[in-house]
C-alpha cells in the first residue's frame, strides 16, 4: 500500500493484539496457577498432577478416551478414504450427496443425535456389550464434517482421475490405483483428518456424560468435585495435549501448501 | 470520445530525476532519470526486478523515492498523496472492483471527484464505446474474460482524464492472442485521446510495437532510451543488444571504424570497441546462409531448424569442440526448408552496422 | 469396505458410468450414516409429535409454555450476543493480523492459535475461567489485592448468562478469525491500490469497496457463530451443573431426570426445536451467501 502504516495504527494493532493474547492466556495460566498450588499456604506442587496417572478412575478414564480415538481414526479411515476416492473414481455424480451427509453433523447439533441415538445405542450395546467403546460409531459421525474436509482438500490437489487412468493403462487393477497410487499421495491430509479426531474425540463431553459412559472429560468434570486441582491439572494436560495435535495439524498442512505452492510457481 | 489523434496538447510532461529507492540493502532504483513529452508514450522494459515496476509505483505515489523527484506539467509532486495525484493506473490484473458494475468501476474516479450520478453514467458509457464493451455496462467483472476486465480496467484509467496514464505489465496476464490484439487497442486509445502514458512491461516485442520511445532498465538504472527502430538498430550496451533480441555473439575484429564479422567487413555503430578483438551482437535476420553443394565442407553445420511460416529459424555451428560458436539465423522459409541437420552450409553476415564490444 | 465390490468390475464395463455397480460400493457409507446419523435425527423429528405411540401436538404445544419460551429465548440472547462479540472482534484481530506481514509469524501463529482455540470448549474451558474469575480464581485474588475490587462478587454471575457470555467469547472469537481470515485475504491489494489512483481516500476506499465486499462474509460469519454457540453444550453443562436457563442444558434436565413421565417426550420436542432453529440459520446463511453476493464466484 502507500507505504508503512501510521504510528497511531500500529500502536492500536499491538494494544489491542495484546489484550487478546492476555484474554486468551489468562485462563491458562490460571489453570496452571490453581492446579499446582495449596491455597492454605501457597506452597507449590505438582501432587495433583501425579493423580493422571495415580488415580484408578482417571487413568481408566483416559484409557478409554485413547482407545475411543484410535478406534475412531481407524474407523473414519476404513469408512471414508475408500468411499471418497470411489467417489471420485466412479461415481461423481454422488459427489454433492457424499458431501451433504459429511457436513450434516456441522447443521445437527451434537445434543439432538444424543437424544435420537438412545434406541441405536440399545442395539449396538446389544451386539457388542456394554463397553464404552461403542461411542465410537457416534463418534465417526461427529468427526465426519472436519475429516472430510481434510481428505477432500488433499484428493482436490491431486488429479485422481488421470492418475488412476494412467496407472491402470499400464496394468494396474482397482486395488492397486487406491493403495499404491492414490494413497500415497493424500498421506498427507488423511493424517490431518486422523490428528482433528484425536483432538475432537479426547475433548467429547457431550456424548459421554449423557450416555453415562466415563471417558476422560466425563471423569475429569466428576472428581473435580472431590479433588478440584487433579480434575484441573488433568484438564490443562488434555487441553495442552490436544493443542499440541491441532498445532501439529496446521503445521502439516501448511506444509503441504507451500509445497503445492511450488509446483505451480 | 472523439479527440483527435492530433490533440496531444492536453497531455502533459513527466519529468523524474535521479530517482533512487533502497529496500534494506537492494537498490531497486539507482538514479533514474526520465522525461516523457506530452501526449508520449514511453515503455520500460527490462527484466524483473530491474527497477521499472519501481519506477511506476512511484510516479503514482504507491511507492515512496529514497531520493529524487518526481514533477508532473512542471509541479513537483513529492509529498503529495497517490489519491490526489490525478493519474489512471492499469494494473496486471483482478484490480476490477467485484462488487460494482462494470459501468460503475469505470465511474468510480468520477464519484471519487463528487460528480453527479447521470454525468457519471455517461462517461463511463461513453469509456466503454472506446474500449469496445458498449454492451457489458452492466456484468460483474467475474462474467467477463481476462482480455474485457482490462479493457474495463483501461476505459476506468481513462475515465478521470488522467494527467498521465500509468499501465503495469497490463497484458501480462493473458494469452498470446488476446495479448497482441488489446497491445494495438491500447496504442489506438492512447492516440486518440492522447495522454501521457507510462508502460512497463518484460516483453521486448510488446515494448518494440507500442512505444513511442523504449528505455531499457538494467539494475535500478536506465541503459538507453531511444525509438524502437533506433534501440533495434543502434543498441548502446550489450544488455540492451541482447534484450532486444540481438542474441548472436560472434568473434570480430574492429579498425577504423569497420569490423570484420565472418569474413565480412562491416561498420560499427557507435559505442563500439573502437580498435582491437572483440564481440559482435548480430540479429538474426542479419545472418546469412548458403547451401553448399558438391562435397565442399562449407563453414559451418545445421544442427535445427524451426519452421515458423514465411520464415524459419536455423541453428548453425561454426567449428568443433570448445571454440564451437552457435548461431541463429533466420531466414525465408524456401530456403530454410532445403536444409536437414547436419548440412554443411557458409553461414556470413549482411554489410550492416554492428555493435562489437570487448570480449569478456 | 468398499473394495469388495472391484472384483466385479471388469474392463469392459468401464465405459458404462451409469451402471449400479460401481454405486454398490458407496453402501457401507450410507448404511452407516443412515444407522447413525439420520435415524437419531429422524427419530427426533417423529418422536416430537408422538404420544404414546400416537400423533399428538402435545409436545409441540408444550415448546410455548413460560419456561421452555424462556429458555429458548435465553439461548437465542446468548448466541446472538456471542455471536455479535465474536464477529466484532475477531473481524478487527483477523484485520490486524493480516496488515502485518501476510507471511509473517504473527498470522501463522494467529491462525494455528485460533485453530486450537476454537475447539475449546466443555469441561476445560469451564474450569479455565472458573479459576480465573471464580471466587478464589487468580484474576479474582489479583483483583481484590490490588484494588479491593471482587470480580466474582458473590452473586455468581459466572454460572450464569453473564458468564456464559463471557466464556462462550472465549470459542467464538477465534472461530471467527479461523472463518473470516480467507475473506480478508480476497481483498485485493490492487483494488486498494486502484481505488487510490482514482482518487478515493482511506475513509473512501473503506466505504466503497472494502466494507462493501467484505458484508457478506461477515454476516455469513456472524450466523455461524450463532449457530455454533445455539449447538454448544459441554460449557454450559459444567459451568452451570443445575437449572435449566438455556434449550441445552434443558434437553439434560428431560434427559437425565427419570422420575417425571413424559419428560423423555419433552427432550424429544425440545431436540426438534434446537434442529429448526439451527436449520433456519443454516438456510438463512446459504440463502444470504447466494442473494446478496451474486457477484461472488
Amino acid at each position: 500500500m502507500t507505504g508503512s502504516p501510521s504510528v497511531g495504527f500500529r500502536v492500536f494493532r499491538a494494544v489491542f493484539l495484546l489484550a487478546c493474547v492476555a484474554f486468551f492466556a489468562l485462563p491458562l495460566v490460571a489453570m496452571l496457577d490453581f492446579s499446582t498450588k495449596i491455597p492454605a499456604t501457597g506452597e507449590r506442587t505438582f501432587a495433583d498432577w501425579q493423580a493422571l496417572v495415580t488415580n484408578d478412575s482417571l487413568r481408566e478414564s483416559i484409557i478409554v478416551s485413547v482407545e475411543l480415538a484410535v478406534l475412531t481414526v481407524a474407523g473414519m479411515v476404513l469408512l471414508l478414504v475408500p468411499t471418497m476416492i470411489w467417489v471420485r473414481l466412479r461415481v461423481p455424480r454422488a459427489t454433492r450427496l457424499v458431501e451433504f451427509l459429511c457436513l450434516l453433523p456441522l447443521t445437527i447439533p451434537a445434543l439432538v443425535i444424543v437424544v435420537g441415538i438412545k434406541n441405536v445405542m440399545a442395539w449396538v450395546n446389544y451386539y457388542i456389550g456394554d463397553t464404552p467403546l461403542a461411542l465410537t460409531f457416534p463418534y465417526i459421525i461427529l468427526v465426519l464434517p472436519f475429516s472430510y474436509r481434510a481428505i477432500d482438500s488433499a484428493l482436490s490437489a491431486i488429479d485422481v482421475k488421470t492418475l488412476s487412468e494412467a496407472a491402470r493403462s499400464l496394468g494396474a487393477g482397482w486395488p492397486t490405483v487406491f493403495v499404491r497410487i492414490v494413497l500415497p499421495n493424500i498421506v498427507g491430509g488423511v493424517l490431518g483428518a486422523a490428528t482433528i479426531t484425536v483432538a475432537l474425540v479426547l475433548g467429547e463431553f457431550t456424548f459421554g456424560s449423557l450416555l453415562n459412559y466415563q471417558t476422560m472429560p466425563v471423569e475429569i468434570a466428576a472428581i473435580y468435585k472431590v479433588q478440584a486441582r487433579a480434575a484441573v491439572a488433568a484438564a490443562l494436560a488434555s487441553i495442552i495435549l490436544i493443542a499440541v495435535l491441532l498445532m501439529l495439524l496446521s503445521y502439516v498442512s501448511r506444509d503441504r501448501r507451500t509445497r503445492e505452492g511450488r509446483a505451480t510457481a | 470520445m472523439t479527440e483527435s489523434p492530433a490533440r496531444t496538447e492536453r497531455g502533459t510532461p513527466v519529468e523524474l530525476t535521479d530517482l533512487t529507492r533502497v529496500y534494506g540493502s537492494i537498490h531497486a532504483l539507482d538514479g533514474l532519470t526520465l522525461h516523457i513529452d506530452p501526449g508520449e508514450l514511453v515503455a520500460l522494459l527490462g527484466p524483473s526486478g530491474c527497477g521499472k515496476t519501481t519506477a511506476l509505483r512511484i510516479l503514482a505515489g504507491l511507492d515512496r523515492a529514497t531520493s529524487g523527484t518526481v514533477a508532473v506539467g512542471g509541479r513537483d509532486l513529492t509529498g503529495v498523496p497517490a489519491n490526489k495525484r490525478d493519474m489512471g493506473m492499469v494494473f496486471q490484473a483482478y484490480s476490477l472492483f467485484p462488487h460494482m458494475t462494470v459501468r460503475d468501476n469505470v465511474a468510480f474516479g468520477l464519484k471519487m471527484r463528487g460528480r453527479d450520478k447521470a454525468a457519471r453514467n455517461r462517461r463511463a458509457d461513453d469509456m466503454l464505446d472506446l474500449v469496445g464493451l458498449t454492451e457489458h455496462g452492466g456484468r460483474f467483472a467475474h462474467q467477463l474474460s481476462g482480455g474485457q476486465q482490462q479493457r474495463v480496467a483501461l476505459a476506468r484509467a481513462l475515465a478521470v482524464e488522467p494527467s498521465v496514464l500509468l499501465l503495469d505489465e497490463p497484458l501480462s496476464a493473458l494469452d498470446a492472442k488476446v495479448r497482441s490484439q488489446l497491445r494495438d487497442e491500447i496504442r489506438r486509445v492512447q492516440l486518440e485521446v492522447g495522454t501521457t502514458t507510462l508502460f512497463v512491461t518484460h516483453d521486448q516485442e510488446e515494448a518494440l510495437a507500442v512505444a513511442d520511445r523504449v528505455g531499457v532498465m538494467n539494475q535500478g538504472r536506465m541503459d538507453q532510451i531511444a525509438a524502437p527502430a533506433d534501440l533495434y538498430a543502434n543498441p548502446a550496451t550489450p544488455f540492451v543488444a541482447e534484450f532486444v533480441g540481438l542474441n548472436n555473439k560472434v568473434p570480430a575484429t574492429v579498425d577504423g571504424g569497420r569490423a570484420q564479422v565472418l569474413g565480412v567487413s562491416v561498420p560499427v555503430i557507435e559505442g563500439s570497441l573502437s580498435a582491437g578483438p572483440g564481440i559482435a551482437m548480430v540479429r538474426p535476420e542479419s545472418v546469412t546462409v548458403a547451401e553448399v553443394g558438391g562435397g565442399d565442407a562449407g563453414n559451418a553445420r545445421v544442427t535445427s531448424v524451426n519452421f515458423l511460416g514465411p520464415i524459419s529459424r536455423v541453428y548453425c555451428r561454426l567449428g568443433e569442440g570448445d571454440g564451437a560458436i552457435d548461431l541463429m539465423a533466420q531466414v525465408a522459409s524456401s530456403l530454410a526448408t532445403r536444409l536437414t541437420p547436419g548440412d554443411p552450409v557458409v553461414v556470413g553476415v549482411e554489410p550492416t552496422a554492428v555493435l562489437v564490444v570487448a570480449a569478456p | 469396505m468398499a473394495l469388495t465390490a472391484t472384483g466385479s468390475d471388469t474392463p469392459t464395463r468401464t465405459g458404462r458410468r451409469l451402471s449400479v455397480g460401481p454405486s454398490l460400493a458407496l453402501l457401507p457409507f450410507l448404511v452407516f450414516v443412515g444407522i447413525f446419523l439420520i435415524i437419531p435425527t429422524v427419530t427426533v423429528i417423529v418422536q416430537g409429535f408422538l404420544e404414546n405411540g400416537r400423533f399428538s401436538l402435545s409436545n409441540i404445544e408444550t415448546l410455548f409454555t413460560g419456561t421452555v419460551m424462556r429458555a429458548l429465548w435465553k439461548s437465542v440472547v446468548l448466541s446472538a450476543s456471542t455471536a455479535l462479540i465474536g464477529a466484532v472482534i475477531g473481524a478487527i484481530a483477523s484485520y490486524l493480523v493480516v496488515s502485518g506481514n501476510p507471511d509473517g509469524l504473527l498470522r501463522r501463529g494467529a491462525v494455528s492459535l485460533s485453530g486450537v482455540l476454537a475447539q475449546f470448549g466443555g469441561v476445560t474451558l469451564a474450569f479455565a475461567w472458573i479459576t480465573t474469575v471464580g471466587l478464589g480464581g487468580m484474576l479474582q485474588r489479583a483483583l481484590e489485592a490490588a484494588f479491593g475490587y471482587d470480580v466474582f462478587g458473590g452473586s455468581g454471575w459466572l454460572y450464569d448468562m453473564p458468564g456464559l457470555i463471557l466464556v462462550y467469547s472465549y470459542f467464538q472469537i477465534p472461530l471467527m478469525v479461523i472463518v473470516f481470515l480467507p475473506a480478508l485475504n480476497g481483498l485485493r491489494p490492487q483494488w486498494r491500490e486502484a481505488a487510490t489512483n482514482l482518487g478515493a481516500s482511506t475513509w473512501q476506499f473503506w466505504k466503497e469497496v472494502g466494507i462493501p465486499v467484505l458484508t457478506p462474509p461477515f454476516l455469513a460469519s456472524a450466523l455461524l457463530l450463532f449457530a455454533n454457540a445455539f449447538a454448544a453444550y459441554a460449557t454450559a453443562a459444567i459451568l452451570v451443573s443445575q437449572g435449566q436457563i438455556i434449550l441445552p442444558l434443558m434437553i439434560r434436565a428431560a434427559l437425565t431426570s427419570e422420575v417425571v413421565l413424559g419428560q423423555q417426550n419433552l427432550a424429544f420436542a425440545l431436540a426438534l426445536e434446537m434442529v429448526v432453529v439451527v436449520a433456519v440459520v443454516m438456510w438463512v446463511y446459504n440463502w444470504y451467501l447466494k442473494r446478496a453476493a451474486r457477484w461472488l464466484q
